[in-house]
């Protein structure tokens, strides 16, 4: 893929990203930053990238870039099994009214 | 053009495509709490796909990839199980850090190991445009991950809220600032493999760790809600920037999806104190010396102080209620005691809704959490533009632990430093009943509320949570 269609993804991107994020209601906006924080640890690509190819490679770069690469796994793999849990035990309390005999409203 | 990455299998691009769908679809979800677990769900799943997905491009390695995974997905999982909802402020800030962190790595492993990122030409120089790329994406990495720290370490109140101001702060921001400027663009413009294997990026790294700490020391905790929705944007733009870099779909979408995320709810919490984006960045608002207004009115004025048995009494006998909670409700985790007294005034046949300012708590939809967590249906609680018209006809308002959102002045005074925030307007019910430790402290904006004076204002002034247990006993008999 070249430059210009990456840049073009991004653009489309922001706009969606815009629209949905002003739909979503405002009770929700601490899980939606736990969320969004567990879904940018999708930097854990790179991070896996990294790992993978310096162990392929013997050069002191290589060795030095595949540490980086696992540390950066490590600190992803907090965020994306902390974020998506914590979000999980944020959703699971919000709960509709019961349909008690309502009180005289 | 040797470019690995762009060789990536046509299925591995798809399922990247996909995973940022299902990333899009998890924020989707959250337009409402029916559908939002759904959305979390989509989330988890995606991740995963992104994640195998490189696992089966990459299988070298794998088992101490596995082990760190393993090793940081428990301590993540962990930390998600023991958390305090009262804590959740501090515990994104600290999320948001290892974000930064994470992409500073992979920034500075990619510029190790330009050719295993496939973005050398064929002399084995970095490309210019990934060095652009991989500039910005380390700088902002930095500039979250310390900016992060310094936001979680005020929020866990290990460092106090007030502003820390450095003389000649505003100059040397802007100094640093153009300084990463400037060397991104050396480090973008020098095509030689022998300079960019200079100390250029380290500079800039080292350059960005400190903006990140300068930039937010300054910020006092009223503004707290502004700098952790910021530094939310920014851990998107990171990984945006390292999308660029691997280019890879599914980064770009989710970092684009967090970048604009932050930056609305940076944009609404502005709104919902009347701020400018500049002036809170400018830090300082908070200070301890508090505004000259404030200063000149600490004479003791009259006012009408009440016992728990007297707030049971005008509650009970009352047909609505609304309950104004504020982040001291928070402090002194006074919702479950809350959520009981409410339980016990709807069971008189009072109407009971509670009342929510966007920055009642110290993140976004804090106090929304906060409530739900004490089991308050999610239905009874209402956004300020939603019940603010329905005071008028309220026959008590109940204010537990929040000030400044209620303070009429905003309205009035346009020399207080609150003038122009939207406010709720809890003077117009027949009866104020407000919580408050003493009389003494004020709000974080340091600016004294008249509503503690008026002559249908009666003030609770005790312990907020030891003041609702009681108003739940002489409600009991």
């Amino acid at each position: 893929m070249d430059f210009l269609s990456i840049l073009s993804i991004f653009v489309l991107a922001v706009f969606v990203g815009y629209y949905v994020v002003w739909s979503v209601t405002p009770a929700l906006h601490t899980p939606l930053m736990a969320v969004t924080n567990a879904i940018s640890s999708v930097i854990i690509v790179g991070a896996l990238i990294a790992a993978a190819a310096g162990a392929s490679v013997s050069t002191a770069a290589g060795e030095g870039s595949k540490w980086l690469g696992l540390l950066g796994v490590v600190l992803a793999s907090v965020n994306i099994f902390g974020g998506f849990a914590v979000t999980r035990r944020m959703l699971a309390m919000y709960k509709k009214k019961e349909k008690k005999p309502a009180a005289s409203k | 053009m040797e470019h690995a990455v762009a060789a990536t299998p046509a299925w591995a691009v798809l399922a990247y495509l996909v995973s940022g769908v299902l990333f899009i679809l998890s924020l989707r979800g959250l337009s409402s709490p029916e559908t939002s677990q759904r959305g979390n769900r989509n989330g988890m799943i995606g991740m995963a796909i992104a994640v195998g997905t490189t696992l089966l491009l990459h299988p070298t390695g794998l088992p101490l990839i596995v082990a760190a995974i393993a090793i940081g997905g428990s301590i993540g999982w962990f930390i998600a199980q023991r958390i305090q909802m009262t804590a959740m402020p501090e515990l994104v800030a600290g999320f948001h850090s290892l974000v930064g962190m994470a992409a500073v790595l992979v920034g500075c492993s990619a510029y190790l190991n330009p050719a295993a990122f496939g973005i050398v030409d064929a002399a084995g120089n970095m490309l210019m445009v990934s060095r652009i790329e991989l500039g910005l994406g380390i700088a902002i990495g930095a500039i979250t991950f310390s900016g992060s720290i310094i936001a979680f370490l005020k929020l866990s109140g290990r460092m106090s809220g007030s502003p820390i101001l450095l003389p000649g702060r505003h100059l040397l921001n802007l100094g640093v600032l153009g300084g990463i400027v400037v060397l991104t663009g050396v480090f973008a413009m020098s095509p030689d493999a022998a300079l960019s294997q200079g100390p250029l990026i380290w500079i800039i790294l080292g350059l960005s760790f400190v903006i990140g700490v300068t930039l937010i020391i300054p910020i006092g905790g009223a503004d707290m809600p502004v700098v952790i929705s910021m530094l939310n944007s920014y851990s998107g733009w990171a990984a945006a920037a390292m999308g660029f870099t691997l280019q890879n779909t599914a980064m770009i979408i989710t970092g684009a999806l967090v970048g604009s995320s932050g930056a609305i709810l940076s944009y609404i919490m502005c709104k919902a104190m009347n701020r400018s984006f500049i002036s809170v960045i400018a830090g300082g608002f908070g200070a301890d010396s508090g505004g000259p207004a404030a200063a000149g009115s600490a004479v003791q004025k009259p006012f009408k102080a009440g016992s728990a048995d007297d707030a049971a009494f005008i509650m009970k006998n009352a047909e609505t209620v609304i309950i104004v909670p504020g982040y001291g409700m928070a402090v002194s985790q006074a919702q479950h005691a809350l959520r009981e007294m409410g339980d016990l005034l709807r069971k008189e046949g009072v109407s009971v809704k509670y009342a929510i300012h966007p920055v009642a708590g110290r993140m976004p939809g804090h106090m929304n959490v906060l409530l739900a967590e004490a089991n308050v249906p999610y239905d009874d609680v209402f956004e300020l533009e939603d019940i603010n018209s329905e005071f008028a006809q309220a026959d008590v308002a109940f204010v537990i632990g929040a000030n400044d959102v209620t303070n009429p002045l905003a309205k009035t005074d346009k020399t207080s430093p609150i003038y122009g925030m939207p406010v709720l307007d809890v003077e117009k019910a027949k009866t104020v009943l407000f919580i408050k430790r003493s009389m003494g402290g004020v709000g974080y904006a340091g600016v004294d509320n008249p509503v503690f004076y008026m002559d249908n204002t009666m003030m609770l002034l005790a312990d907020a949570k030891k003041m609702v247990e009681n108003i739940v006993k002489a409600l009991g008999h």
